[in-house]
């Protein structure tokens, strides 16, 4: 059996071989573990090669970074890997970016083709309008713009009107 | 004991109005549902359990479907009522686990049971001895809408009912075929059976779902996708997959007595003999030799009426079944005194084996 190289800068065994074309010229280099490092060794198309090897240990790391936690019940994506599940149907939304992916790989599809509770979604979108008007006057009468905001208090008050009770009965 | 007139009641498992079918035990459907703006059950505090324990309770006492229902909190119940509620189905490992701020709601016939505070905030369930998935869609469809005017279920328009874990999502549906396979175990057929299955999306379990054993050849197989198809679609496939076991699990049969129907009378045969006359007979033994029993039904050995007792008899074997009827808690081995007594009194009444339908080679 051959010899293992031994590395391109000291005479350690090689374990790391690196092949790049540059101008149209195939150049093979061998490191030991120690040397790309040191060298500065690098993939000039993408990754270095440190970036490469350490990419297991940090992935886990700044979940909460990447994706936040949930405002509503302070559930983060670290939770979610200690526990396999959610902390409020909030965070579908508030961790969405952590959320959708992970739907996509386990289901059909990405978006709900099943029953639809009319009663309900109309009141989803009752609470959701009333949100909205809430901004639009916050933002008029921030903006001084007085006329604007009367008009949206009065929607506000006949939106609220119709509302029902946001908590449990409907009854 | 609060469970007792449950117990003592005739239910869809054990009195059902159909005699039961060959391959197809049972039929269920769950739907996930939870409350907006409550976190769900495994991250809310205590009192935020027991806030929506009693919305829940509420809002379910009041529907026209569950009338005279048993409303039944777990941490009032006993290990042993507990585990005989676990081995009729109608509660899961999970919410007997649970102990404060987790119920369960059962109607008289135990055709439906709405789990409070298990995984999600509920988890509806309709139960039907044999193969129907269109009634039992039609039972929980009209008992989810009926809650849905009560309580504010959380939902989006784009990924559906939200669920504590995403794999629920979307329909938070969980359709489940309870299956007996004894001719493809027999014919060691079951893991290629199981890979096939999975590659659907389907999924194929023991008796008590995910890590349970699949002791008396008896086999959940359930959806596992819930999001990006309709209800009626994931029915569907559901449907044509188990149609496609059944058709596989008849035609070992079929195979088995054609091939070597000596040595498949002698496992019935002997299966019979020590249920009739056994005197220690462990739980797992009991189902294995039951399982053969009813195949000695299917196979017409038996008449065809013994398929609802010894349905019945798979359902007392189990150890809190066999303890709930001595009225105490037993050890192991006075458990499989009990068995055992109980499979002499009942197989003993069975007529004897007719073996001359078996084709003898």
């Amino acid at each position: 059996m051959a010899k293992p190289p031994d590395c391109s800068h000291c005479q350690k065994q090689a374990t790391i071989h690196l092949t790049q074309i540059v101008n149209n010229e195939i150049k093979k280099l061998d490191f030991c573990e120690d040397c790309p490092h040191q060298k500065g060794v690098t993939d000039p198309a993408g990754f270095s090669l440190a970036d490469l090897l350490s990419a297991g240990e940090g992935s886990t790391a700044p979940l909460e970074r990447d994706h936040g936690v949930c405002p509503s019940c302070g559930f983060s994506p670290k939770n979610f890997k200690k526990l396999g599940r959610l902390g409020c149907p909030d965070c579908y939304e508030s961790l969405g970016s952590f959320i959708e992916p992970m739907l996509a790989k386990m289901h059909r599809g990405t978006q709900h083709a099943g029953k639809v509770p009319d009663a309900l979604v109309s009141r989803i979108r009752h609470a959701r309008e009333i949100k909205e008007t809430e901004e639009a006057l916050e933002a008029a009468i921030a903006s001084e713009n007085y006329e604007e905001a009367a008009k949206l208090r009065d929607e506000l008050k006949a939106l609220q009107s119709t509302s029902e009770s946001a908590n449990f009965s409907h009854g | 004991m609060q469970i007792q007139p449950l117990i003592d009641g005739k239910s869809e498992l054990t009195h059902a109005a159909e005699p039961p079918q060959e391959v197809v035990i049972s039929t269920r459907v769950r739907l996930a549902r939870n409350i907006q703006g409550h976190p769900f059950p495994g991250w809310a505090k205590t009192a935020q359990r027991r806030d929506v324990l009693t919305a829940c309770e509420q809002a379910i006492a009041s529907l026209a479907q569950m009338q005279k229902s048993a409303v039944l909190e777990i941490e009032n119940l006993s290990d042993l009522e507990k585990q005989v509620l676990v081995e009729r189905h109608l509660i899961s490992r999970e919410l007997s686990a649970h102990g404060v701020g987790a119920g369960v709601v059962v109607s008289p016939d135990q055709a439906v049971a709405i789990m409070i505070n298990e995984e999600d905030h509920l988890r509806i369930q309709v139960l039907r001895s044999g193969y129907h998935f269109k009634d039992v869609w039609d039972c929980i469809d009209a008992i989810d809408s009926s809650l849905e005017q009560k309580l504010d279920f959380a939902f989006s328009e784009d990924i559906g009912y939200l669920t504590a874990c995403p794999t629920n999502v979307g329909t938070g549906l969980r359709a489940s075929v309870m299956m007996h396979l004894p001719g493809l175990v027999l014919a060691g057929q079951m893991e290629k059976v199981v890979r096939a299955v999975n590659q659907l999306g389907m999924v194929v379990r023991g008796l008590f779902g995910e890590g349970s054993d699949a002791s008396g050849s008896l086999f959940q197989i359930s959806n596992q996708q819930t999001l990006g198809e309709s209800e009626a679609d994931i029915l569907r496939r559901l449907g044509s997959v188990i149609e496609t076991i059944k058709e596989q699990e008849i035609n070992a049969r079929l195979r088995l007595v054609e091939n070597d129907p000596s040595k498949l009378a002698d496992k019935i045969g002997r299966a019979y003999g020590i249920l009739q006359h056994g005197h220690v007979l462990s739980s797992s033994e009991a189902m294995n030799f039951l399982s053969l029993i009813r195949l000695a039904v299917d196979l017409g050995l038996l008449p065809v009426e013994q398929r609802a007792q010894v349905d019945r008899l798979i359902l007392e074997c189990q150890p809190g079944h066999i303890q709930f009827a001595a009225r105490e808690n037993i050890d192991t081995e006075g458990r499989d005194i009990a068995r055992a007594r109980l499979m002499r009194e009942e197989t003993g009444q069975m007529p004897p084996l007719n073996f001359d339908k078996l084709a003898f080679s």
